[in-house]
């Protein structure tokens, strides 16, 4: 080591430093660029293609707000709202996510598994058929019953600090409590409502209107800002509790913050669509792996959460024959990467 | 030469719900000198460290840094003031070296502010400064445990703070990564002023690299002073319940101790002064 500590670095030092950071900050940015160009791409098709074609004109048109013949209802009312609920729930999914699995430092504790989502469903399912509730209460249902859930599993897990694998296997348990509850409340239901009893269960976008669209994209342009304001703090408690603290981050209050927003997000998704399996799961893993550990987790989760939605939807309605909804096509693939997750981690040792 | 500040605790009392771990503790940090915290384990070591910095709140008393509580203080004002290295950091996956050694600029920049050419300068400087420069882009799991805490101090370097606790800097190190270590944070003392304040596990290492040593036994000071006063055999007794020899070491002046186990060992005058 250097006797002096004191001395100005070398200027080609600094250069170093820099261009290590310009070049990481590059990488992000070609590739967070080209999954939104596939968003894109991808939501388009999804307004064009159905039971009538239409061409990209007339979908642009339709956007557009022009009275295109045909186009105007069936894209406009039909299709729209269906991809814009995708591209919202799979962004607020992703990042309510990877906000629970950052701040936790383990891809298991993700919402969905340690279940916040389940008991946003299974407030919404009861709100719905018990009480009779509609759009917005049925959201503020969800939402109070998702941080009550958040606050029981904190609390049940707290022993001296909460330990990760604790935490989850509460949060697991809890789930299945939930989960049977969604379902004794659609045993109750009546026997048309099966598509609406899917979505609970599953998650659809099956019949998605303007009116389940517009709350959640409310709450994602809310919750979302405020999860970016918080995104460096987040990064910093990756560091562990003590060392985020004695860099000047208040841990306790970032962390309520965080959950507040992330389970808003989760909740208000929810009960628009219902609890699309394993993309609050999903999202932020898969973004680690393709933008690299660098920088904030969050933009990078919430448009691999939208795109995972947007493919999902649309093999779920036109690659397999029956009209499957979205959250059959996302549990199939996360189902497999669960169990890859649990070996790997039994491998190498690591706790889950 | 950086200003010298001042950190005391007062009837100082913390501890984990009902249990004091310390109580009824008073310490002067000594401005711009090294202060090591030796005791067993469980003494309340660690979490006397964890009080000054403000990890912990206190039960009762105060921790006082240049005339204010630091538990009322904003926590990135402290964090520009105040340094701690934890025991056992966590290093996220994947992080690189230049990217960690960043994160210690975190109190200097606002909510919103953008990465500046001082923030560059910093973490360059604490690379430098480490001899870590080489490593930057290199992920953190692919690091030696020696390289790893090299870069952890690097971190803190970058915080560029006038004080700086540290606890259990050298812990899993081997003996040339030890002296490494401590001669980096001797360097760091003597050329910007930094005062620093360590736990330490290793006696002899505490008393040839600090100016002040206090040793604690059951959550209170047992003694303080400079290393020749504190490190005696009486001290080692209470302390740590050991029969011991001490000697002067010869390379550094310092006192020196060396265990009596049951075993190996020649008999009270053997090989003496």
């Amino acid at each position: 080591m250097t006797d002096v500590v004191s001395r100005r670095p070398e200027a080609r030092s600094i250069e170093r430093v820099r261009t290590a950071r310009l070049s990481r900050r590059r990488r992000r940015r070609v590739t967070l660029g080209a999954i939104t160009a596939a968003i894109v791409v991808l939501a388009g098709v999804s307004l064009m293609v159905g039971h009538t074609f239409y061409a990209p004109d007339e979908v642009w048109g339709v956007i557009l707000g022009r009275d295109v013949p045909g186009a105007s209802f069936t894209v406009g009312e039909l299709r729209l709202p269906r991809v814009v609920l995708a591209v919202v729930c799979g962004a607020s999914f992703g990042l309510g996510g990877v906000t629970f699995q950052t701040m936790l430092r383990n891809p298991l504790a993700s919402p969905d598994i340690i279940g916040i989502s389940s008991g946003a469903s299974a407030a919404a399912a009861f709100g719905i058929v018990v009480l009779g509730l509609d759009g917005g209460q049925v959201s503020l249902f969800a939402i109070v019953a998702g941080l009550v859930v958040a606050a029981a599993i904190y609390l049940l897990s707290f022993r001296g600090g909460v330990a990760g694998t604790r935490l989850i296997l509460i949060g697991i348990g809890m789930a299945a409590v939930l989960d049977a509850l969604t379902n004794y409340v659609l045993q109750r239901a009546a026997q048309w409502e099966l598509e609406t009893a899917m979505r609970w269960l599953t998650g659809s976008l099956n019949g998605s209107s303007w009116s389940d669209a517009v709350p959640a994209l409310l709450a994602l342009a809310v919750a979302g800002p405020v999860l970016l304001l918080c995104a460096r703090d987040l990064g910093m408690l990756r560091l562990g509790d003590d060392t985020a603290a004695a860099l000047g981050v208040r841990t306790e209050a970032v962390r309520i913050v965080l959950i507040i927003a992330a389970v808003s997000l989760i909740a208000f998704a929810t009960s628009a669509a219902g609890p699309i399996a394993f993309v609050a799961f999903l999202a932020g893993p898969i973004a680690a792996r393709v933008v690299g550990p660098h920088g904030s987790p969050l933009i990078p989760a919430a448009l691999v959460g939208a795109l995972l939605v947007v493919v999902a939807d649309l093999v779920g309605q036109f690659a397999l024959g029956t009209r499957y909804p979205v959250g059959v096509v996302t549990g199939a693939l996360g189902a497999p990467y669960l169990v890859y997750l649990i070996i790997r981690s039994n491998r190498t040792g690591a706790s889950l | 030469m950086t200003e010298s500040h001042t950190l005391e605790a007062a009837d100082l009392s913390v501890g984990y719900r009902d249990r004091h771990v310390i109580s009824g503790l008073d310490l002067t940090v000594r401005p711009g000198r090294i202060t090591a915290i030796v005791g067993a384990n469980a003494c309340g070591k660690s979490t006397l460290l964890r009080a000054l910095s403000r990890l912990l709140s206190p039960q009762q008393g105060r921790v006082v840094l240049d005339g204010r509580q630091v538990h009322r203080m904003p926590a990135k004002q402290l964090a520009r003031t105040l340094g701690l290295l934890p025991q056992s950091p966590i290093a996220p996956d994947g992080i690189t070296v230049a990217d960690l050694v960043g994160r210690g600029r975190n109190p200097h920049r606002r909510a919103l502010s953008r990465w500046s050419s001082e923030d560059d300068e910093a973490v360059a400087a604490a690379l430098e400064a480490t001899d870590a420069l080489e490593l930057a882009d290199r992920a953190i799991d692919e690091l030696s445990g020696g390289q790893r805490q090299k870069v952890w101090i690097a971190m803190v370097l970058a915080q560029r703070t006038d004080l700086l606790l540290l606890d259990e800097p050298t812990t899993f190190l081997d003996v040339a990564h030890q002296v490494e270590v401590l001669d980096l944070l001797a360097d760091l003392n003597r050329d910007r002023g930094t005062t620093i304040v360590m736990v330490l596990h290793d006696l002899n290492l505490a008393a040839r690299y600090a100016d002040h040593l206090v040793a604690m036994a059951g959550g209170a000071i047992q003694i303080e002073g400079r290393p020749e006063d504190v490190l005696t055999v009486d001290t080692v007794r209470t302390v740590f319940g050991l029969e011991s020899r001490i000697v002067t070491d010869p390379t550094s002046g310092r006192p020196l101790m060396l265990p009596l186990g049951r075993h190996h060992t020649l008999g009270p005058d053997a090989g003496g002064e």
